[in-house]
């Protein structure tokens, strides 16, 4: 191609490298940058304007020297080439081959970004994953299509939680399933967990991983989940898979946005985070979903580490208000050894109310899961009552609360690593809970249901 | 590909601009001193959607309503000639709209599933035929807001074809009697400097002005939402306003959506504003097979959706409201009540600090723009209840979802739309963790509408219903305090009035004030609430004049008929006779309770 190269930049700031005297260059082109030794990387346009154009450098601006450094501007935005070769294999963040077997070829290129789903296109997801995780599937439950993130901490096991669900739901081991992991800005030690994890325990050769290990450039981390989900997006709708995509960890790619923000001199916004943090995030989320009449769907499962465990910090609280729920660990839990530790009442899956029920899982898992929600809430109450004027004071109703909340940690959320529970074993395993109950205390059960379940367990 | 040279900008002669700085979706062009400010105009090759939002000298700023990717510095500005207008005429119920009235079923067809930029279509289409009625006459005088012609738009809605509000004039010609295509001229008048003025079937409007009115009237008559919280604690009246401010997950979108849906408004128009796209298929999906309880039909025959999702662009996002609320103005000035659901208010008032952050303006509140109220305010002003141009009644009740970053109502949004709105639903956090729906705050949460439709209510419900309302509002407060206490030393040592209260309060919250979004008790007319109401407080009333005489609550309350209670809501509300029983059998157990004790008593 004939693309002009421009020699010497004027400025060169953190990521960021000023070009002066350059025309005929597309806002979010992709750029080519060599060196003084000829090595090359990539950068893109951030903002034009008519005397300067500013390039964001992936890989960083070490070594580049003001008056050598060559720039050639491609004139087409940063692109990722798709084919079927792709599962099985290992990028990094910027879609290069990571593991050592060379290039993919075929298929076809496509701008990273994507263009938002016409939501006349899409299909209301409705189909149950069965994960075979007690609480999720009873109480947050997944959708076929849905973006469900877990909200975690550090030291908690949600990258075991997330090995689980892709490793048990339902629909992984059949041909159409496939699974991208979008490793950002992640320890070495939970990449190869995750990678090893899911080999051993499913197909390996269904897998598509995109890695940017901590100490990989941070600007790359912007690159990366665009990358995993250009792929997911190529898998479902091209090739008809079901794909889910695990996205770890969100709060380092908010992060890169912040540093490369500031770098660039923008006005910042609620902690430091630049003002189009929620534009930002809902351009990635958004990219879940099932389209009418194809036969794929990119269901998305983002991790994110709450910064000190606060769910109000701007990273989980914007995830939140996009997302279509969340799972939320809680660390007291975790402390007293129940895996996974969900924290129920804080959790919630939008998708549910219309994925479950007659038709879909059971006729009675509605009103049973409003009814668990209803009772575990009480028996907070009651904990912190208990908390002050001692056990051994409540009234017996407040006691039967507190049983009820022992029963209802110990067995039926706690479960194993490997345990997979059907949803109606989940389900009976609740109603036997619920029975110990007093009945005043079952509002949101139809006197017609508890009359049918709890008189077959009495 | 062509070679990139260093070539020097042409100035053109006339209106066209160049392009000087890209920036996200802030652009600015020189040489653009023929353009007037907040003028439309087609940006770069694609042609893309911008309006100019200031001028300096000889350069303007435009915010772009598609994304920018891809502009080039010199590249073309070229102007429309208007400020950023919709097109109002028949077709609009049961469409689907982009945030700047882009119709999303067109785009799907012509684009495919993507939206990408540069795609222009007509708002309504000119092909697709009505059955046109002639209304007035040749010779007739006509001026603004009279009504030309009508079209039955849907079985629910007779669309009125008015003459456009800034004109006066003699009909000289008018449409027949029939089938005519959407791009058809209804009538034409004559002015009186003697020239014609056609009146197209299909007309435009300016987003940011509002239609004008003949007077403004005080609302007076709720706006029935089925939701008994809302009708039967905190109402609000047709061509009110109101907002529902809440942390993710409390429901903010449930509740919205279950006002669109069992509303009392002959159009219905649901903004999903920097929202997820799976809620506005939810709404497509749903409303096309769901009934209105009023009239039977489809509620999509009254409903207008305007979507800009999260993942849209944002310029285009700032613009959705005002595109939602001028279809709402058109449709009042038929006559009709309407009601708008804008979801989300904060998703809009970020779009405009993201916007005022590119345009490097100083910030006020945590980076919202210092113009923030202003623009609220205007926003909501544009709600009420008024005397139409052709002397109808019509009404716009705005419904705005508020998003507070962490769930914290003092944030400068939440703030904000508390000074313009007059009906307050909090919801609370608490409430949703334990899926206590919808969790409206019946601490939180006031109107100021109570007393003016209480007269409605009373006439139309039942006499006693003002009355009802303070006792359940006091039940409620007092519960407010004595929970406080039980947190403190717990329920048992508490006297037992007090637990009375406390249980009669456990009673309104989860036998009334929660309600399901989903099955029979879906929506709840204000007569079926009321019954509730009615049995729960003659419960408290008996129960306290046995509490006075001594008689263990525990009592009182451990019966399977009092159970019943909070599942009356499962009876459907014409079921007279299920409500009756539920009452004799409470009254037979009190008696019971009373003669037993009384024995009891009396044998000791």
């Amino acid at each position: 191609m004939a693309n002009a190269e421009y020699i010497g930049v004027k400025d060169i700031e953190g990521p960021f490298v000023l070009v002066e005297n350059v025309s005929g260059v597309g806002y979010g082109e992709l750029v080519e940058i060599r060196d003084s030794k000829g090595r090359t990387r990539h950068g893109q346009v951030k903002s034009l304007s008519e005397k300067a154009t500013l390039v964001q450098v992936f890989t960083g601006t070490e070594d580049l020297v003001p008056n050598t450094t060559k720039l050639r501007f491609l004139g087409k935005p940063l692109e990722i080439r798709l084919s079927k070769n792709m599962l099985g294999r290992t990028f990094n963040g910027l879609g290069e081959p990571r593991d050592g077997s060379g290039e993919t070829y075929g298929g076809k290129k496509v701008n990273i970004n994507g263009l938002p789903l016409n939501p006349m296109a899409r299909q209301y997801p409705k189909d149950f994953i069965n994960t075979g995780v007690s609480a999720i599937d009873t109480l947050t439950t997944l959708i076929r299509g849905q973006k469900l993130p877990i909200f975690s901490g550090n030291g908690l096991p949600h990258n075991q939680l997330a090995v689980q669900i892709a490793t048990q739901a339902k629909i992984m081991g059949s041909d159409d399933f496939a699974v991208v992991f979008a490793g950002i800005g992640i320890k070495h030690d939970d990449a190869a967990y995750f990678t090893q994890e899911l080999s051993a325990r499913g197909h390996s050769n269904n897998i598509v991983t995109f890695l940017n290990l901590a100490d990989d450039p941070v600007i790359e981390r912007i690159a990366t989940p665009r990358m995993a989900l250009s792929t997911a997006e190529y898998l479902a709708y091209d090739l008809g898979l079901h794909v889910l995509v695990i996205i770890t960890d969100m709060t380092s790619y908010c992060e890169a946005l912040r540093e490369i923000g500031v770098a660039a001199g923008e006005v910042p916004s609620r902690k430091g985070y630049p003002a189009y943090l929620y534009s930002d995030l809902a351009s990635l989320y958004e990219r879940a979903g099932v389209v009418r009449g194809l036969s794929g769907s990119v269901t998305q499962i983002p991790i994110l580490t709450m910064p000190n465990d606060d769910i109000t910090h701007p990273i989980p609280d914007l995830t939140g208000f996009i997302t279509e729920g969340q799972i939320v660990l809680s660390r007291e839990l975790d402390s007293r050894n129940i895996y996974p530790p969900i924290d129920i009442l804080t959790s919630l899956s939008r998708l549910m109310k219309d994925g479950i029920g007659k038709g879909f899982t059971r006729e009675d898992h509605p009103s049973v899961s409003s009814q668990l929600f209803a009772s575990y809430s009480r028996v907070q109450e009651v904990r912190s009552l208990a908390g002050v004027v001692g056990e051994d004071e409540l009234s017996k109703n407040d006691k039967m609360s507190l049983a009820f909340g022992r029963l209802f940690e110990e067995n039926f959320l706690k479960q194993g690593k490997e345990e997979e529970r059907e949803i109606g074993y989940s389900l009976d395993m609740a109603w036997e809970i619920l029975s110990t109950l007093p009945r005043g205390e079952l509002t949101r059960i139809s006197l017609a249901d508890i009359q049918e379940h709890i008189k077959k367990i009495q | 590909m062509e070679a990139k040279t260093n070539a020097a900008p042409i100035k053109k002669e006339g209106k066209e601009g160049l392009i000087i700085f890209v920036n996200g979706p802030v652009i600015k062009a020189s040489n653009m001193r023929n353009f007037a400010m907040r003028e439309v105009v087609n940006v770069g090759p694609k042609k893309l959607m911008g309006e100019i939002i200031s001028m300096d000298g000889d350069d303007a700023t435009i915010q772009v309503y598609e994304d920018t990717q891809g502009l080039n510095i010199y590249e073309s500005v070229t102007g429309t000639g208007e400020p950023l207008s919709i097109e109002v005429g028949p077709g609009l119920i049961g469409s689907f709209f982009d945030g700047i009235g882009r119709p999303l079923d067109s785009l799907l067809e012509t684009e495919g599933m993507y939206i990408s930029p540069g795609t222009s279509v007509n708002m309504l289409s000119r092909k697709k035929t009505w059955e046109v009625t002639p209304i007035t006459n040749v010779g007739d005088l006509v001026t603004g807001g009279t009504v030309i012609a009508t079209v039955q738009e849907t079985p629910l809605l007779l669309h009125k074809i008015m003459a456009p509000p800034d004109i006066e004039g003699e009909v000289t010609w008018v449409i027949s009697k029939g089938l005519h295509d959407g791009g058809t001229i209804v009538a034409k008048l004559k002015d009186a400097f003697g020239r014609e003025i056609p009146i197209p079937m299909i007309q435009r409007w300016p987003v940011r002005t509002p239609r004008p009115y003949r007077e403004r009237l005080l609302p007076n008559e709720p706006f029935v939402t089925g939701q008994r919280v809302i009708d039967g604690l905190f109402p609000i009246a047709k061509g009110g306003t109101a907002c529902i401010p809440g942390g993710f997950g409390t429901g903010k979108t449930v509740t919205q959506h279950q006002l669109a849906k069992w509303g009392d408004a002959q159009v219905v128009i649901y903004i999903g504003c920097g929202e997820r796209g799976n809620e506005m298929t939810d709404v497509l999906e749903q409303f096309p097979v769901l009934e209105d309880p009023r009239s039977g039909r489809p509620l999509m025959e009254r409903t207008i959706l305007i979507a800009n999702t999260s993942n849209m662009p944002v310029a285009a996002r700032e613009a959705s409201i005002y595109t939602g609320i001028t279809i709402g103005e058109y449709f009042r000035d038929m006559g009709y009540d309407v009601a708008i659901m804008a979801d989300s208010t904060s998703r809009w008032a970020e779009a405009l600090r993201e916007l005022s952050g590119r345009l490097e303006e100083i910030p006020a509140e945590e980076g919202f723009p210092a113009y923030l109220p202003s623009r609220l305010a205007e926003f909501y002003e544009r709600a009420g209840r008024v005397v139409t141009l052709a002397g109808e009644n019509g009404s716009i009740s705005v419904i705005g979802a508020v998003s507070p970053p962490g769930g914290d109502f003092t944030e400068p949004v939440t703030r904000h739309t508390k000074r313009f709105i007059r009906c307050f639903w909090g919801l609370d956090k608490n409430l949703a963790n334990a899926r206590h729906y919808p969790a409206i705050s019946w601490i939180d949460s006031y109107s100021e509408y109570a007393e003016e439709v209480n007269g409605w209510f009373c006439t139309n419900v039942e006499p006693r219903w003002g009355e009802m309302r303070d006792q359940v509002r006091q039940i409620l407060a007092e519960d407010d305090k004595v929970q406080q206490v039980i947190k403190l030393v717990g329920e048992d040592v508490l006297p037992d009035d007090q637990r009375l209260v406390a249980f009669t309060a456990f009673l309104i919250k989860n036998g009334y004030l929660q309600q399901n979004s989903f099955g029979s008790d879906s929506y709840s007319p204000p007569s079926k609430g009321f019954e509730i109401l009615d049995i729960i407080m003659d419960f408290y009333q008996k129960s306290l004049a046995l509490v006075r005489k001594g008689i263990p609550i525990s009592l009182i309350k451990e019966d399977e008929s009092v159970d019943a209670i909070t599942h009356l809501r499962e009876l459907a509300p014409e079921d007279k006779e299920g409500f009756a029983l539920v009452r004799k059998r409470i009254d037979t157990h009190l008696d019971r309770v009373a003669t037993e004790r009384m024995r009891k008593l009396g044998g000791e």
